[in-house]
């Protein structure tokens, strides 16, 4: 029997604002348990919510890089269940109307282009931590309470696991690219729950779903996807059903795990949230957010290969990360070129930063600077030996590399009327090198460039050398 | 000199002309409370030791003509947060409940000048129109003291009927401001909803809920309102709207005024003796050059089930957060977390608190959504367009604000339906989010009844105008319990 | 006529226990108000909007500026048990949600 699988995603992702979505206390990490909770983060009696509007706004352009249809009239609505970590036993979400329908993501697997729908995208508070001690105790921080997420919603027309990781490598590119979110699985600023079924190619209805949590990478998704895709076929093939459930993926086993089974739906009691007035999303309000909206990495892609000659390979690494990408830019329109920008950026800087565990953000090294130094090179100021040497100083301090050089004395010599007295002076002194290289002793031009490096301290522009140097024994 | 059933308007008259200082106001108001609380049990906790702190603050800044509260005392119904206050919105959930801020209302008081004397009973979270569903006392009606003071403002108007204070703050989610007002022979101020901020206020029905005031007098109810009203960025449900000055049209002429007198609101349930004190306050309008018209609002019979599955919904999420976990009560001897949640919560609510909880979990779980929350929410809306249909043409509604006057304790408790039907009168104005206000329309059978009226969205000025003019002409205000003023 | 059933199931999702003899008398009750309520049930709603907010405001939002000004230890002053600055709650059996 063959089967085919249907897999859905639910993405959640942290918005980068100053503060929470319903409540002013700061988003951020790393503070003391609760130093960054108020009365509304903690539920107190009588406190009531407010919208954060720079987190609607935020939520909008996520929405518009996903191509999603922007809900015009909508309002919050409240989902009821009780745990410790979501302290007024409801999450403010959008239920009925979410923020935006009916968006996609390209992806591309096998060299095949494919789009992956989404369902709708809806703005939420995220819950706070709970932890669990050995104590017969667990533990409470709010921190984290009331903090602003967008929920993506896949439509389930995720085919095979590849496609998974596909679709939420595109979509980290794309949401990053907003500067709406850091979207970091590591970080926990984006989360993704995974639906997987199977049923026989031919049948109608989908087979019965089940939902792996705890999902820590993209590896992680494509892994637990896969075991339990071949899981599910098994039981099937074996005569066996499978059941409605919550698994966990574990890492170390390579396997999924049985959390729950799921006895019918959860019920959360849906009903519009009657402390928030509705929000009315106007035409000029989504222009503004379209006019802040950065080009997407698809778009960037498709102009480095275009406009400036970059391989798309190339351009692809370049658009990995929008901090990458937008040094990139930078860099040439500082005036780099763009193919020596890319083969630096793409060679050292990332050499430098994979080495060193380092992110751009982390370094001294500006696209000023970098600029500066590829056209020393270009215009014969540096050699490329000396700009290792300068990309070492610029990396770590805050230099201009020019007057670097200058300071350090650097700068090639390239003048020909300073360079041909001095290459001169050394043929007077060597006349068994010129001989030897008159009777096809090639290795004698070498030890003539060695005597004038030596006499120059390295400086020489060893092109320009080279030049006056065969003009200068031809003469004799 | 005894300050007893004297109103704001007096006291701050004996406070400016220096016949009077806030200390000694306040020691004297005290000193009321001891003597005539102890019958009336209108009061959960006392704030006397801040009290005189605050009142000997007023006296030492000074009290100008434009401060009509300062240094007059006045009570918080014990659903409003006060910083410091224990705060028990009279659940053993919250016995132990001290709030870390203060409710806009309370802090617009405060700012005011006015004294909190302390936190007054109620029905457990405000679920109730007799105030016998406190988990630690039954407030007695001041004028009889085997009858229910109404609910779930029991306390607040309690507390002012029997002459402990000249103002006190209630809430008002179907009635529980305007229902005791009647039933104690005072005026009680419920705004338009957005009106007042909710900041501060435990929730039972986000969507109804709203603050308001329990006086002698109009004139009281609006100086109050003077200072608790306006937008507050805490509460997005308030509306931005300037806040007039309420006082402004007191004593204005109501020639001319167009009234309406819903045929529902004298039907059948109505104690005939109510309807007739309807009747002579129509006439009384008339006498005054109103005009009152019978008119219909189809749909006020829905108002009771539409009601109690949009409140007892909005409660039962409302009342999740108290699980035992980050306040109030927890259970003693609990194993692990679903104890914490299912026997602090069995064991920290009333059996009322309860029943709504479970009847609003209902009507919003999966498969009854439709056909209970949905049908409300819609009914809800029908009913808002009738009292829209009538004020196309009326500047005001009137009618009874209860079917009877003030019944027995334990008359009613056992029953929830029959206590529900008390409200019917009420409930249509808080699911339309209308102004409304109760004032004294004299006594049935030696009990004090009150007259509804009923104003359009953020029209108070006209409501307080209205009653104004009606109490001024009737005098039935200067009835006091015990006998003749 | 709702069952016994459905009255333990609905208290279960408000985290109620109910006695035997409560749960008897919860439904008889509730039964009661199911039956004033089913009223509304002849009303014609055809096409008629429901109204959740009674004022019809419309965005009323706030900027995103960050204040933090609650100290957490009047935060923690009503909590029944906490360790340092956390809330302390008997263990959480259930662990799939964290
Ligand atoms: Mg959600
Ligand atoms: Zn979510």
């Amino acid at each position: 029997m063959n089967f085919e699988t249907t897999i859905g995603l639910e993405v959640h992702v942290e918005l980068k604002t100053k503060s929470k979505m319903y409540s002013p206390t700061p988003v951020s990490y790393g503070a003391a348990p609760n130093v960054n909770t108020n009365v509304i983060d903690w539920g107190f009696p009588g406190t009531l919510p407010t919208i954060n509007r720079g987190a609607y706004s935020y939520g909008i352009m996520v929405a518009l890089a996903l191509h999603a249809d922007i809900t015009r009239h909508t309002h919050f609505d409240r989902k009821n269940y009780f745990y410790p970590d979501n302290p007024k036993a409801y999450q403010i979400t959008q239920s009925e109307t979410p923020l935006a329908t009916n968006g996609y993501v390209e992806i591309e697997v096998g060299g095949k282009k494919k789009r992956i729908g989404i369902h709708e995208l809806h703005v939420e508070e995220d819950a706070g931590k709970n932890s669990h001690e050995d104590d017969g105790y667990s533990y409470v921080d709010l921190n984290r309470q009331g903090t602003p997420l967008v929920e993506i919603v896949s439509e389930p027309d995720i085919a095979t696991p590849e496609e998974a990781y596909q679709y939420l490598e595109q979509l980290r590119q794309i949401v990053q690219f907003t500067g709406a979110s850091d979207v970091k699985m590591e970080e926990g600023s984006m989360r993704v729950d995974t639906n997987l079924s199977v049923r026989p190619i031919g049948q109608d209805g989908f087979g019965t779903k089940t939902e792996i949590k705890n999902l820590n990478s993209f590896n992680h998704v494509r892994d637990g996807l896969a075991f339990e895709q071949k899981r599910q076929i098994q039981l099937l093939m074996a005569g066996g059903a499978v059941r409605q459930e919550t698994r966990r993926w574990d890492p170390a086993k390579k396997e999924t795990i049985l959390m729950r089974v799921k006895e019918g739906a959860d019920d959360y009691r849906y009903f519009p949230e009657p402390d928030l007035p509705p929000v009315f999303v106007s035409q000029q309000w989504i222009d503004e957010v379209k006019a802040k909206l950065p080009e997407a990495p698809a778009k960037r892609r498709a102009r480095y290969v275009k406009d400036w000659g970059i391989p798309a390979y190339d351009a692809g690494v370049l658009t990995l990360t929008m901090e990458m990408a937008n040094f990139f830019e930078a860099t040439v329109a500082a005036g780099a070129d763009p193919k020596q920008a890319s083969n630096w950026l793409m060679g050292e800087v990332s050499g430098y930063l994979n080495a060193e565990h380092l992110e751009l953000k982390d370094v001294a090294l500006t696209p000023a600077h970098l600029a500066g130094m590829i056209n020393l090179i270009a215009d014969g100021t540096i050699s490329s030996k000396i700009a290792k040497k300068v990309f070492q100083e610029i990396i770590k301090e805050d230099v201009d590399p020019k007057a670097w050089v200058e300071e350090k004395g650097l700068v090639q010599l390239s003048d020909p009327a300073k360079l041909t007295p001095i290459i001169d002076d050394i043929l007077d002194n060597n006349a068994q090198s010129i001989d030897d290289f008159k009777n096809g002793k090639s290795r004698a031009i070498g030890f003539l460039v060695g005597q004038i490096m030596k006499q120059t301290h390295g400086k020489a522009n060893p092109k320009v050398v080279n030049t006056i140097l065969m003009t200068e024994i031809k003469k004799r | 000199m005894s300050y007893f059933n004297q109103d704001i308007t007096k006291l701050h008259a004996a406070l400016t002309s220096g016949q009077l200082t806030a200390a000694a106001l306040t020691h004297a108001t005290f000193e009321d409370i001891k003597r005539i609380d102890p019958e009336v049990d209108a009061f959960l906790t006392l704030n006397e030791e801040a009290a005189k702190a605050a009142a000997a603050a007023v006296d030492a800044a000074g009290i100008n003509a434009d401060q009509p509260l300062a240094g007059v005392p006045v009570g918080i119904k014990d659903n409003i947060v006060t910083k410091g206050l224990k705060t028990t919105a009279a659940s053993k959930i919250l016995n132990n409940f001290v709030p870390v801020y203060d409710a806009t209302v309370v802090e617009k008081l405060q700012a005011a000048g006015a004294i909190i004397a302390g936190k007054l009973n109620l029905d457990e979270f405000a679920m109730g129109s007799s105030t016998e569903n406190s988990a630690f006392k039954t407030t007695k009606n001041a004028w009889d003291h085997t009858r229910v003071p109404g609910g779930s403002s029991g306390g607040s108007a309690a507390a002012v009927a029997s002459g402990q204070l000249p103002m006190a703050l209630g809430t008002d989610t179907g009635g529980s401001i305007r229902q005791p007002a009647a039933f104690n022979g005072i005026v009680g101020l419920k705004p338009t909803y957005g009106r007042v901020s909710r900041w501060g206020v435990i929730a039972f029905a986000s969507s109804l809920d709203v603050v308001g005031s329990l006086t002698r007098t109009v004139r009281d109810a609006a100086l109050t309102l003077n200072v608790i009203a306006g937008h507050d960025d805490k509460d997005a449900t308030t509306a931005a709207l300037a806040v007039p000055d309420y006082t402004a049209k007191l004593g204005a002429s109501i020639k001319g005024m167009k009234i309406a007198l819903p045929e529902e609101y004298l039907g059948e349930g109505v104690d005939p003796k109510v309807a007739a004190q309807v009747q002579k306050a129509a006439d009384q309008f008339r006498a005054l050059g109103a005009t009152v018209d019978t008119v219909s609002l189809p749909h006020t019979k829905y108002a009771v089930p539409a009601y109690y599955i949009i409140a007892s919904s909005e409660a039962s999420s409302n009342l999740q957060r108290f699980d035992g976990i980050r306040y109030g009560f927890r259970a003693k001897d609990v194993k692990n977390l679903e104890d914490v949640y299912v026997r602090s919560r069995s064991e920290g609510f009333g059996p009322e608190v309860k029943r709504r909880i479970m009847l609003g979990t209902f009507s919003l779980s999966a498969g009854f959504y439709d056909a209970y929350f949905k049908k409300a929410a819609q009914v809800r809306t029908l009913i808002a367009r009738d009292f829209e249909q009538v004020f196309a043409n009326y500047d005001l509604i009137i009618g009874p604000t209860t079917p009877t006057p003030a019944f027995k304790i334990g008359a009613k408790v056992t029953d929830p339906l029959t206590m529900y039907m008390n409200d019917i009168l009420t409930i249509p104005v808080n699911l339309a989010g209308l102004p409304a206000l109760s004032v004294p329309a004299g006594l049935v059978d030696g009990l004090p009844v009150g007259l509804q009226l009923i104003g359009k969205q953020f029209d108070e000025q006209t409501l307080l105008q209205a009653a104004d003019a009606f109490e001024q002409a009737t005098g039935y205000q200067d009835a006091i319990p015990g006998g003749a003023n | 006529m709702i069952s016994k059933d459905s009255v333990a199931h609905v208290a279960g999702l408000a985290k109620l226990a109910f006695s035997e003899d409560e749960l008897q008398q919860y439904t008889a009750q509730l039964d009661e108000i199911l039956n004033m309520v089913a009223q509304l049930e002849p009303v014609d709603t055809t096409d008629v909007p429901v109204t959740t907010q009674s004022i019809h405001l419309e965005n009323v939002m706030r900027e995103d500026v960050a204040v933090n000004e609650t100290d957490v230890n009047d935060l923690l002053a009503n909590v029944p048990t906490k360790k340092g600055t956390l809330i302390q709650v008997p263990s959480i059996i259930d662990k799939e949600d964290d």
